[in-house]
C-alpha cells in the first residue's frame, strides 16, 4: 500500500469541494483532478548499482493518476480483447500479450517526450498505444488490415510509429537492443539532447549482441537505456534456468543499474526520469523492472505448465498495477468505485468499437504484395510465386 | 587524386598488391608503355573507393564511416585513409571487435535517419551481423508499410583473397542477393567502384557492396566524367565491357578481368565473346543480359562463388525462361570449386575459376573442343 504524502504547498487539495453540487440530471459526478504537486512514495525502494539510486518519494497530479488508471484500464481490456480474437482466429501467427506489464509502459512515457525513442521486442502493442498509437491501428494490423499501422503487412510483432519515435517491434530476440543503442547513438550524433530506450526481457538478457551494443554504448557515451522488463519467464524457462546471474540491473558491470517495482507506474516513472537525466550526462544505464506477464509467453503457450496458478493469481491481488492505481486514487479521494468502474466501461466500450471499426477495414490490396521492398525500386521485376504468371516492376 | 601511379608487382602468376608506396615497375608484358593523353586518368580500385567514401561525407554530414580499424589505423586495406583525420572521431568511428554489435548499431542509426557506412574487414564476417543485415535493414521498409527505410551501406572485400584459407575466403553474393529489399552491387574497375559506392551511399535502401581485395591495388584509366564529384552509377544496370557476337560471358568483380583476358584468348581462336560486367547482382539486369543472349546464342556465367544456387544458376534460369528460344548450346556454368577453400596454393588454384576455365567452357558452348585450322 502506498504512502500517500502531501506537500504543503498543496494543502489547498485538501479542501477540494465536491462536485456533487453540479451533479448533472443522469447524476453522474464528474471525477475531480488537478495539476497540483502531490508526492506519493513508491511501494518498495530502488535497489543500486554503480551509482546513487532516485528517491522514493515520486511528484505527480492526481490528473496524472487518472491518466495511469484509464490508459491501464484500456490496455487491459485491449489485451484481453486481443485474446478472444485470436481464440476466434481472427488474429493469427504469434500474438504475445502484455497484460500485467501495462505500469512499464505508462510509467515511461510518463517521464519522457515522443522525441526521445522507445525500442522494443515482440510484445508490443501497449508501448506502441502509449506512443500515440491508436486502438483502430492495433487491431487492424492484429487482423492483417488495411487500416492497421503497417497496413497489415507487419502483424502482432511489427508495429511502429517513427514520428513519435517509436521504432518497433522486432521479432528476433535480443537485435532491438544494438538497434535501441543505434538510435541513441543517431540522437547524440544529431545533438538532439534526446534518449532512447531499448526494452528487452529476462530470456533476451543473456543475449550476447546485447553487451556488445553495451559496450559501444559506454565506450561512445550513448544516451542509451537498457530496460529489462523482467516478467521472471523467457518462454517457458525460469529466469534462474536461464541466467548464472538473475540480477540483470547488475549484468552491466561497469554500466550502472537501477532495480525497480515494475508494477507500480509511479516507481518506473521515477526511474525513467532519472535515467534519462543520467543518460544525457553519463552514458548508457540499465534499469530492471520487476513486472509480471498474465498470460502465456504468446497465445500458443497456456503460461501454466511452468509457473503455478497460485502464484499468477497471487500476483494479480498482490501487485497487480491498475488495482494499485485504483487503491490510490481512491484514498485520494479523486474518484470514487463507481467513478472508476465507469472509465473501465467506457474503455471497454472504446475497445469494442474499435474491433467493430477494424473488423470493416478490409485486406490489402493484392497490389501490396510488392510495395515497400523498397523505397527506390529503380524499376527492377519482382516476381510471384508463378513468376511467369505474376511479374511486376518495382518503381 | 594522388597523381601516383601505383603498378602491381607480379611474383610467381599471382598479383600482389603494394598499397601506401609508391613504386614504378615495369611490366614484363607485350604492352608495356600505354598513351597518358591528358583526358585518361588512372585510379586504382582502392583510390576510387576512398575518394567516393570522401566525396560523399562531404557532400552529407549524415554520411559516417564505422567498422574495425577504419580510423586510425587508416584502415584494414587502407580504403579509409585520411578520412579520420579529414572528419573526425565522430564520423569515422573505430569499433571493437563485435560484429553483431556494431551493425545493429549502424542499422539503428539508419533507422533514425543517418546514413551509415558500415565496413566489414571482410564479408567473412558478416555472418556475425548477418541477422541485422536481413532481418533489421533489409526487410524492415516492409514490415512497417514503408515508415521505416535504411540507407545502410554494408561494404568490404568479399570472395578469395591469396592463402587465406576457408574462413576468410567464401563470396557471399549469392546469399544476399536472394533477399528481397537488399541491393547487392560488386565492383570490377575504379569507375565501377567510385559510381557505385556513390550511388549506394545516396540509396534511401540497404545495400550490400561486395569489393575485392585483390582489386584494390589495381589501376584503371578512368574518365574525367568519372572523376566529379556528382558521378554516380545507375543501380540495377549491367555494363558491356566488351562487345562481341559469339557468345556472352557473365561475371562480377573479380572475374570480370578473367573473362576480359579469356575473351582475348578466344578471339585469337575466331571466336568473339561479348563480356558483361554485372555490376549490380540485385537487382540483377536481365535484360541486358538476356538482350545479349539473344544476340550470341550462347551463354557462360563465371563467378568466384560456391556452385550450388549460386549467381550462375539465377542467370542461368533467366535466360531459360525468358529466351530459350534462343539459345543455340545449354548454358556453362564456372563458379568456384564445390569446396571449402584449401590453403595450398596448387589447390587454391584448382578451387578458383581461372581464365583456361572460361576458355574452355566458352568453347564447349561453341562446340569447339579443337582449335580452328583455318577462318572460315
Amino acid at each position: 500500500m502506498a504512502l500517500v504524502s502531501r506537500s504543503s504547498s498543496a494543502a489547498a487539495a485538501l479542501l477540494r469541494p465536491l462536485s456533487s453540487a453540479a451533479a448533472n440530471v443522469s447524476g453522474i459526478r464528474h471525477v475531480t483532478t488537478d495539476t497540483t504537486p502531490i508526492t506519493i512514495e513508491t511501494s518498495v525502494p530502488f535497489t543500486a548499482h554503480n551509482c546513487e539510486p532516485p528517491s522514493r518519494s515520486v511528484s505527480t497530479t492526481t490528473a496524472e493518476l487518472l491518466t495511469f488508471f484509464r490508459q491501464m484500464s484500456l490496455m487491459r481490456r485491449m489485451e484481453i480483447a486481443a485474446d478472444s480474437l485470436y481464440k476466434s482466429k481472427l488474429i493469427r501467427g504469434f500474438c504475445h500479450l502484455y497484460d500485467g506489464q501495462e505500469a512499464v509502459a505508462v510509467g515511461m512515457e510518463a517521464a519522457i517526450t515522443k522525441s526521445d525513442c522507445i525500442i522494443t521486442a515482440y510484445r508490443d502493442h501497449c508501448t506502441f498505444l502509449c506512443r500515440g498509437g491508436t486502438l483502430l491501428e492495433v487491431f487492424a494490423e492484429l487482423m492483417g488490415r488495411q487500416a492497421g499501422c503497417s497496413k497489415g503487412k507487419g502483424g502482432s510483432m511489427h508495429f511502429y510509429r517513427k514520428k513519435a519515435g517509436f521504432y518497433g517491434g522486432h521479432g528476433i530476440v535480443g537485435a532491438q537492443v544494438p538497434l535501441g543503442c543505434g538510435l541513441a547513438f543517431a540522437q547524440k550524433y544529431s545533438k538532439d539532447e534526446t534518449v532512447t530506450f531499448a526494452l528487452y526481457g529476462d530470456g533476451a538478457a543473456n543475449q550476447g549482441q546485447l553487451f556488445e551494443a553495451l559496450n559501444i554504448s559506454a565506450l561512445w557515451d550513448l544516451p542509451a537505456i537498457l530496460v529489462c522488463e523482467n516478467n521472471h519467464y523467457g518462454m517457458g524457462t525460469a529466469e534462474w534456468r536461464a541466467a548464472k546471474s538473475p540480477a540483470y540491473y547488475k549484468r552491466g558491470d561497469y554500466v550502472p543499474g537501477l532495480k525497480v517495482d515494475g508494477m507500480d507506474a509511479l516507481a518506473v516513472k521515477q526511474a525513467c526520469k532519472f535515467a534519462k537525466e543520467h543518460a544525457l550526462k553519463n552514458g548508457p544505464l540499465i534499469l530492471e523492472m520487476d513486472t509480471y506477464r498474465y498470460h502465456g509467453h504468446s497465445m500458443s503457450d497456456p503460461g501454466s505448465t511452468y509457473r503455478t496458478r497460485d502464484e499468477i493469481s497471487g500476483i494479480r491481488q498482490e501487485r497487480d498495477p491498475i488495482e494499485r492505481v485504483r487503491k490510490l486514487l481512491l484514498s485520494l479521494d479523486v474518484a470514487n468505485e463507481k467513478e472508476l468502474k465507469d472509465i473501465e466501461k467506457e474503455v471497454r466500450k472504446e475497445v469494442d468499437e474499435a474491433i467493430a471499426q477494424a473488423k470493416e477495414s478490409p485486406m490489402p490490396e493484392p497490389s501490396e504484395l510488392f510495395t515497400n521492398i523498397y523505397v527506390k525500386g529503380l524499376g527492377a521485376e519482382a516476381f510471384g510465386a508463378d513468376r511467369k504468371e505474376v511479374r511486376v516492376i518495382l518503381p | 587524386m594522388l597523381g601516383i601511379v601505383r603498378r602491381k608487382v607480379c611474383a610467381k602468376g599471382l598479383p600482389v598488391t603494394v598499397p601506401g608506396e609508391t613504386l614504378r615497375f615495369f611490366r614484363p608484358v607485350v604492352h608495356a608503355l600505354r598513351n597518358y593523353s591528358s583526358a585518361a586518368k588512372e585510379l586504382t580500385v582502392r583510390e576510387a573507393l576512398n575518394s567516393a567514401l570522401d566525396e560523399e561525407m562531404s557532400a552529407d554530414p549524415k554520411v559516417f564511416l564505422m567498422g574495425e580499424e577504419v580510423g586510425e589505423y587508416q584502415g584494414a586495406y587502407k580504403i579509409s585513409k585520411g578520412l579520420l583525420d579529414k572528419y573526425g572521431p565522430d564520423r569515422v568511428l573505430d569499433t571493437p571487435i563485435t560484429e553483431a554489435g556494431f551493425t545493429g548499431i549502424g542499422v539503428g542509426a539508419a533507422y533514425y535517419g543517418l546514413k551509415p557506412v558500415v565496413e566489414f574487414m571482410t564479408f567473412n564476417f558478416s555472418m556475425q551481423a548477418i541477422d541485422h543485415i536481413i532481418n533489421s535493414a533489409a526487410k524492415s521498409n516492409y514490415m512497417s508499410a514503408g515508415q521505416i527505410n535504411v540507407p545502410i551501406v554494408f561494404r568490404g572485400p568479399n570472395g578469395a583473397a591469396a592463402g587465406v584459407g576457408a574462413q576468410h575466403s567464401q563470396c557471399y553474393a549469392a546469399w544476399y542477393a536472394s533477399c528481397p529489399g537488399l541491393k547487392v552491387l560488386s565492383p570490377y574497375s575504379s569507375e565501377d567502384a567510385r559510381g557505385l559506392l556513390k550511388a549506394a551511399i545516396r540509396d534511401p535502401d540497404p545495400v550490400v557492396f561486395l569489393e575485392n581485395e585483390l582489386l584494390y591495388g589495381e589501376s584503371f584509366p578512368v574518365s574525367a566524367e568519372a572523376l566529379d564529384s556528382s558521378f554516380c552509377l545507375p543501380i540495377g544496370k549491367a555494363k558491356i565491357e566488351r562487345e562481341g557476337k559469339d557468345v556472352t560471358i557473365t561475371a562480377f568483380s573479380k572475374m570480370v578481368g578473367h573473362a576480359l583476358k579469356a575473351a582475348d584468348i578466344l578471339a585469337k581462336d575466331g571466336i568473339s565473346a561479348e563480356v558483361i560486367n554485372l555490376r549490380s547482382i540485385r537487382p540483377l539486369d536481365r535484360a541486358t543480359i538476356n538482350a545479349s543472349v539473344r544476340k550470341t546464342n550462347r551463354l557462360v556465367t563465371v563467378e568466384e562463388g560456391f556452385p550450388q544456387h549460386g549467381v550462375g544458376a539465377e542467370i542461368c534460369t533467366s535466360v531459360v525462361e525468358e529466351s530459350f528460344g534462343y539459345l543455340d548450346a545449354p548454358v556453362e556454368r564456372i563458379a568456384g570449386a564445390d569446396v571449402p577453400m584449401p590453403y595450398a596454393a596448387n589447390l587454391e588454384r584448382m578451387a578458383v575459376p581461372q581464365v583456361e576455365d572460361i576458355v574452355r567452357a566458352a568453347k564447349r558452348a561453341c562446340y569447339r573442343s579443337v582449335p580452328l585450322a583455318a577462318a572460315a
